[in-house]
């Protein structure tokens, strides 16, 4: 069954906890993986097959740099759910 | 009619690896050196790629010259003459001759005329792609030792204002010596390519383009992201393949020794491996940089000198890079 928005963002959070040590409540929507959270783009990637893994998701490379913010995130993941 | 019967050459049954030889560059280049015209720090550089410094050759010191001190380290170290060896391999993407090769000359310079002697162009996977074919020409039959070098004198070939790779590039040529044995040196080769992704890690331009003045000299460019995903999850896919087919398990290596590319590509596939705390794990890149096909041997002959590793430990080595294209095998350390 497909996740819902809530919790896809909780499981992101805490896979860019485990890679990054960001607390998860700082993870929100609107939060920029690049300028609020400093995360570069090797840890963007491994954030990113880390939860192809956990959602059952794929994720192109060239969808990773439309990925700017948690929300896009979370919106891309819940809607390739499917 | 009756047919005369041909001889053929006759198999050995393994090979292994006799010796290494490094040669670095002989310049200490830091990161504060590289950052200015990228916009950056030595903090920056460190934590995104763990490099502090990298080894690059002055105009002084080239590719040939490199190659020349490695192989000639290798050769005494096996404890064999120049003239025995069958075959000549040079693993370069950064020879500046369209032709004739790189080998024929590394044969001339180190006393191997009139042994074979070919390039390969695989880039960060050619000493890789080197070993393996050595090591079918000495189980074959067809030459009893076989020199391979992997160098690049990557800094002809880089922008400094190019945020992609330029910065973490080095100069280096390491070498080996194949020749026969009597235990298994060299396990089956886990090799391949991925020609869809053929742009991924490239040069800017080709020299067509610059010839014609539309484009500045090539030099070196990536696709960080790509590359680095390719990298790690493939290629640990590809590691795990290269044990497996060699019948051993993670604990049974004394090292890993990847292609020296980044050290947080290093660092994942340790993770995606489970690699045991009683493995050593090259990090040559912290001072020697990205140097694309001498890496591995530089970073093997590190472990062995620095006293890590010792001689007849297992290593696994995998080279990945432009091509893309990979290698991976298990050796004997020599």
């Amino acid at each position: 069954m497909a996740l819902s928005h809530d919790e896809v963002l909780a499981g992101l959070a805490e896979i860019v906890n485990e890679e990054t040590g960001i607390d998860t409540d700082s993870v929100k929507m609107e939060k920029s993986f690049t300028n609020d959270l400093d995360i570069d783009s090797i840890s963007m990637m491994t954030i990113v097959v880390n939860a192809e893994e956990k959602f059952s998701v794929k994720i192109p490379d060239e969808e990773v740099k439309n990925l700017l913010t948690v929300g896009d995130a979370v919106n891309f993941i819940t809607s390739a759910q499917g | 009619m009756t047919h005369a019967k041909l001889n053929q050459f006759e198999a050995v049954k393994y090979s292994r690896i006799y010796a290494l030889g490094a040669t670095r560059g002989d310049l200490v280049v830091t990161n504060d050196d590289v950052a200015g015209p990228i916009d950056s720090s030595d903090e920056w550089i460190r934590q995104r790629t763990g490099i502090i410094t990298r080894r690059r050759a002055s105009a002084d010191q080239s590719l040939m010259d490199m190659a020349v001190d490695a192989a000639n380290q290798a050769i005494t170290k096996a404890g064999i003459a120049p003239s025995e060896i069958g075959a000549v391999i040079f693993g370069t993407i950064t020879h500046p001759h369209q032709t004739p090769s790189a080998a024929t000359l590394l044969a001339e310079l180190i006393g191997a005329n009139p042994a074979p002697a070919f390039d390969i162009s695989a880039a960060c996977a050619g000493y890789c792609y080197g070993i393996a074919q050595a090591d079918a020409l000495v189980r074959a039959g067809v030459a009893k030792y076989v020199l391979v070098v992997g160098g690049e004198k990557m800094s002809d070939f880089i922008d400094p204002t190019d945020r992609s790779i330029s910065f973490l590039l080095g100069d280096g040529a390491g070498a080996a010596i194949i020749g026969p044995s009597d235990e298994p040196g060299i396990s089956p080769t886990v090799w391949g390519s991925d020609g869809s992704h053929w742009s991924s890690v490239s040069m800017t331009s080709s020299l067509l383009e610059f010839r014609d003045g539309t484009e500045p000299w090539p030099t070196f460019r990536q696709d960080g992201q790509t590359v680095f995903r390719w990298a790690v999850w493939e290629m640990a896919k590809v590691a795990q393949k290269a044990l497996d087919v060699a019948g051993i398990k993670a604990e049974d290596l004394s090292a890993l020794v990847t292609h020296q590319a980044n050290i947080r590509i290093i660092d994942e596939m340790v993770k995606q491996l489970k690699l045991p705390e009683s493995v050593a794990v090259a990090r040559d890149i912290i001072n020697t940089g990205n140097t694309s096909a001498a890496s591995i041997p530089l970073a093997m002959d590190q472990l062995l000198k620095d006293g890590t590793v010792k001689s007849a430990g297992l290593a696994l080595q995998i080279g990945f890079g432009a091509g893309l294209a990979f290698a991976a095998q298990v050796v004997v350390l020599p």
